[in-house]
């Protein structure tokens, strides 16, 4: 595999342009500015925040995000009098080697303007950007998460423990591994404590999901339902464990929060899970509202590209990272199979073993790396969210 | 196959498809198991006896523990099997 070396020695498997909007207020200028520069010599993308108060877990999730290894330069759009530090965003950026420029919406003179010097500042880092060199690329250095969304029946069965089998293999190889949602581990927590590769490291695992646990009662949300009965689960930890089966079975070297990068990222890799549920009281809503939120953290914690399991059938890809549908259930694939990448299901309709899926999957990972288009990519799907949150540790 | 095994270890399998009493269902090895009820997809079966208290095994691990002898063949549901998940936050 080969990759697209940074000045900060991270390495990509895409090369694109981000421009970031720090408000809301500044996202049709932030957006015209990608429709009127993306191309498919270079992707140009858009990210952004729409708060305007501050908060430090989006200030540092931008910061990743901008500096993420796919990322190769990046446009910053203010408006102004916003409260995100975008001076501090855009020395992040310059400070990782990467191309950086600042669009200030009430010091340029309103829309048009403010679009004209955004693209503009596009066009003048494209050949920077473009001539990033690509150099070969390791397992050691790639970083793969999971997430799964729309579940059914056959995501237990299915994708979840081919993405699994998967995670194990890649983990052997030395890549690094993130899977994540505590609130969907409920039950596990005492095999979670057994497989942290320190009684320290066990011990967190433990507690995030008592801290979720929590959190969730109090958003109303309550974790067995008589459907979950009716479709054949008939325990809690049976439930979970569904969700649970997408970690595979290696040892956990530690619990991250959102945007922190594992450390062992670039050496020896590992498996990691994201503890995404906020500390402290529960006001923040939910702790995900959206899947795509989930994949935005994913990425801000390194991850290249994300596995994506679905039952039901999500057609949500991602800006800057590519996103890998693996579908679980084999009606759903034939229904959407514009939409999908891998058919998981086919362990219900043709009797292929766990194991078969794992490897497609692996080769999947493998020419993604290389520069091959997941379908979502290829439809153009860049669903980007992010909201508030608050973690005591950074 | 009709019925899949998630791991070599597990006690039960999982219904692929809707099963009737007395059919003769694959197993993921090859086995064949006579399924001694009706099973729906994505119910479980047992694969091998499990005993009154003995711990109920899919994807290799504990799901809960059974509530009486449980046979080869028979759907393990909330008639034969519980939760043991107790919650003990420890600190």
């Amino acid at each position: 595999m080969t990759g697209y070396i940074r000045k900060d020695k991270r390495k990509g498997i895409r090369n694109v342009i981000a421009v970031a909007y720090l408000v809301e207020c500044a996202h049709h200028v932030a957006e015209q500015i990608v429709r009127q520069t993306d191309s498919e010599a270079l992707p140009v993308h858009l990210i952004g925040f729409g708060g305007c108060a501050p908060n430090a877990y989006a200030q540092r999730m931008m910061e990743r995000l901008c500096t993420h290894p796919n990322v190769g330069g990046v446009v910053i759009v203010s408006l102004g009098c916003e409260n995100f530090l975008r001076d501090q965003l855009l020395e992040v950026v310059k400070a990782s080697g990467r191309e950086a420029a600042l669009i200030v919406i009430q010091e340029d003179g309103g829309t048009h303007a403010s679009i004209s010097r955004g693209v503009e500042a596009v066009k003048a880092m494209t050949p920077a950007v473009q001539a990033v060199p690509k150099v070969e690329l390791h397992w050691q250095e790639l970083c793969i998460g999971t997430v799964c969304g729309g579940s059914d029946a056959c995501s237990g069965i299915t994708a979840n423990p081919a993405v699994g089998r998967t995670f194990d293999q890649l983990v052997d190889a030395g890549a690094t591994c993130i899977f994540e949602e505590p609130g969907e581990l409920i039950g596990c927590e005492a095999m979670l404590r057994e497989r942290g590769i320190t009684a320290d490291v066990g011990q967190q695992l433990y507690e995030c999901i008592h801290k979720a646990d929590i959190y969730y009662k109090k958003m109303g949300h309550d974790s067995f339902s008589q459907g979950n009965a009716e479709g054949g689960l008939t325990t809690i930890e049976e439930k979970s464990l569904g969700s649970y089966a997408k970690s595979g079975s290696r040892d956990i070297n530690g619990l991250i929060r959102p945007g922190e990068i594992p450390v062992t990222l670039g050496r020896e890799g590992g498996l990691y899970m994201m503890d995404v549920v906020p500390d402290g009281e529960a006001r923040w809503g939910f702790p995900n509202v959206s899947d795509t939120a989930e994949i935005v953290e994913m990425m801000a914690s390194g991850c290249h590209m994300v596995l994506y399991t679905t039952g039901r059938g999500s057609v949500a890809g991602s800006a800057i990272a590519p996103v890998i549908k693996v579908c679980s259930n084999p009606i759903t694939y034939e229904r959407l199979n514009e939409d999908m990448d891998l058919n998981a299901g086919r362990i219900i309709s043709k009797g292929a073993t766990i194991g078969e899926i794992s490897v497609e999957l692996l080769h999947l990972i493998e020419q993604v790396a290389e520069g091959q288009m997941t379908k979502s990519e290829a439809l153009g799907h860049r669903e980007f969210f992010l909201g508030y949150k608050e973690f005591c540790r950074k | 196959m009709q019925l899949i095994c998630l791991n070599p270890n597990d006690n039960v399998a999982v219904a692929l498809c809707d099963l009737k009493a007395g059919q003769k269902a694959t197993l993921t090895d090859g086995r064949k198991l006579t399924v001694l009820e009706d099973t729906g997809f994505g119910h479980k079966v047992a694969v091998s006896a499990i005993a009154q208290g003995e711990k109920v095994l899919k994807y290799g691990l504990p799901i809960g523990s059974a509530t009486r002898n449980i046979v080869a063949g028979e759907h393990v549901h909330v008639q034969n099997m519980k939760s043991d998940y107790i919650w003990r936050p420890d600190r």
